[in-house]
């Protein structure tokens, strides 16, 4: 299906995330489906947590355990196919990669969108910003939205 | 007449690569560029390449022409731009056509890094204002600012439909669909999962029946294709659009190749002529290289690579070895079977095969 449509199954998208336990701490979750011969998200986790080897085209797969959550890897995948997910106090934290303009500012509420590009029942919360000469002009946007939401969000629509 | 060691004809990844490799082992070298600047598609590419570090991977293809370029700064190169190569000839002698003339530049060696050029769709009203190559498209939004249409449809989901695709939201036009003849998607997954969560519906076995407009675009008609590509009647489906964005694909340039009479094939998996050329890069004319697209159609990061072997081998059988060569050719050669592993590299396996090149 994947092929046809370009959005992953429910399965497949649970498939790249760890345990909720374990997303009390911030986690890298990486979309990446197919093998591309790609790897920037591996050289760049300096916690080694993200391994691909020699062949490239193999799909990248993270340890939890070394994973501390830094967003370093967020901004080196040319598929902007990585994000970091936590959860807290009933909510599900999200750092995603974000190109288009106007970007998001702190404090604003947008519209939550999910991998079909549909408007989600509940809006999500815009809670940083942050654009670094590092990140070389792919925003990282902390965004906020309620649990249940999980692993429907994927990006922010428009601001509410 | 102009007299170089090598001459390197096209600036794009391929040429630029090759330029610097050869100017590294020692040659005076000399590098035609049809357009006003370097870099050839790369300076419209505002994405992030993927690859791995030695392509530079998570770099932006317009910051990949800088560095290519800055990497040139040597007193043995001398760069023409607005410089077409009109001749090819037998004794090593190209004529060039700059600023309304014509001249001749005769060298030991020719790197062809001529690159690729677009295919198009035949369908009713392919010639109304508004129907652009993808090309077209990146060089009017990302060269020259220019926004292309506010509705677009793209036709073709190879990665440059995708990609274009991308762009064109990231410069506020409205993606209306896209729409791919094959039964599934032809690029990356990651290109398409990103189009799609903006919203973007990307349409299998589908194509463009016919184009409507009064002197220029204002809406496409669809059609269905079966597992067979042929029309199912009924289906046809009118979007409204003020601009129709082909990426159906790409062809060598091979007419310089072809004039001089190098053996070629038409290997489909290639994406049409190619010059049939030795391990070392070498068409069938001696001291003649072609690299890059001009010898099937892949992505920039292997025309870098195959680029600098081009550069490397050219200067090695005009005697001009490089420092590295040994460490570089092990280097390359493992670079370009690494990039063509895997099932993205399939096809383009399967191509060179034909021509005689084996990757296992």
């Amino acid at each position: 299906m994947i092929e046809k449509t370009g959005v992953a199954t429910i399965e497949m998208i649970k498939s790249k995330f760890p345990k909720k336990e374990v997303l009390t701490r911030p986690k890298a979750i990486i979309e990446c489906y197919t093998e591309i011969p790609c790897n920037p998200c591996s050289t760049s986790c300096p916690f080694d947590a993200i391994y691909i080897g020699n062949d490239i085209n193999q799909i990248p797969r993270i340890d939890f355990d070394k994973c501390t959550g830094c967003s370093s890897c967020i901004t080196a995948c040319p598929g902007l196919a990585i994000m970091v997910a936590m959860i807290k106090d009933g909510k599900a934290y999200f750092k995603i990669p974000y190109e288009l303009l106007p970007l998001p500012v702190r404090g604003e509420k947008w519209t939550a969108l999910n991998r079909y590009g549909e408007v989600l029942d509940k809006p999500c919360f815009i809670e940083n910003v942050m654009v670094t000469k590092k990140n070389d002009r792919t925003a990282i946007v902390t965004v906020s939205i309620e649990q249940p939401y999980l692993y429907d969000f994927v990006t922010v629509g428009k601001k509410l | 007449m102009i007299e170089k060691d090598l001459v390197v004809i096209g600036g794009g990844p391929a040429g630029l690569s090759a330029c610097k490799v050869a100017l590294d082992a020692g040659m005076k070298v000399a590098v035609f560029e049809r357009s006003f600047l370097l870099g050839g598609q790369l300076v419209k590419q505002t994405h992030k390449f993927f690859g791995s570090e030695s392509q530079y991977a998570r770099t932006r293809g317009i910051d990949i022409a800088k560095i290519l370029i800055d990497e040139l700064d040597n007193t043995d190169l001398e760069v023409f731009l607005n410089a077409t190569v009109v001749g090819l000839y037998k004794d090593n002698v190209i004529t060039v056509y700059q600023d309304s003339k014509y001249f001749k530049v005769k060298a030991k060696s020719i790197i062809i890094a001529t690159g690729a050029s677009e295919k198009f769709l035949a369908f009713e009203n392919n010639d109304l204002p508004g129907i652009y190559g993808a090309g077209a498209v990146q060089t009017l939004m990302n060269i020259h600012g220019v926004l292309p249409g506010k509705e677009v449809v793209m036709v073709g989901s190879g990665n440059i439909g995708l990609i274009v695709s991308y762009q064109l939201i990231q410069a506020g036009a409205k993606v209306k669909t896209l729409i791919e003849a094959a039964g599934k998607i032809g690029g990356y997954q990651v290109h398409a999962s990103k189009l799609k969560r903006l919203g973007v519906d990307i349409i299998t076995n589908t194509t463009v029946k016919k184009a409507v407009g009064d002197g220029k675009l204002e809406k496409i008609i669809t059609v269905k294709l079966d597992d067979s590509w042929n029309e199912i009647p009924g289906s046809e489906e009118d979007i409204t659009c003020d601009a129709l964005c082909i990426s159906v694909g790409l062809s060598p340039m091979h007419m310089l190749l072809s004039m001089v009479e190098a053996n070629m094939a038409y290997v489909g998996e290639l994406g049409g002529l190619v010059p049939i050329k030795s391990c070392d890069y070498e068409t069938s004319l001696a001291h003649v290289y072609a690299c890059g697209d001009v010898t099937g159609i892949e992505e920039a990061s292997s025309a870098m690579v195959e680029g600098k072997i081009a550069g490397l081998m050219a200067a090695k059988h005009a005697g001009f070895i490089h420092p590295d060569y040994e460490k570089l050719e092990n280097e390359l050669n493992n670079q370009l079977c690494i990039l063509r592993q895997g099932p993205c590299g399939e096809k383009i396996r399967c191509g060179l095969k034909k021509v005689g090149e084996v990757y296992d």
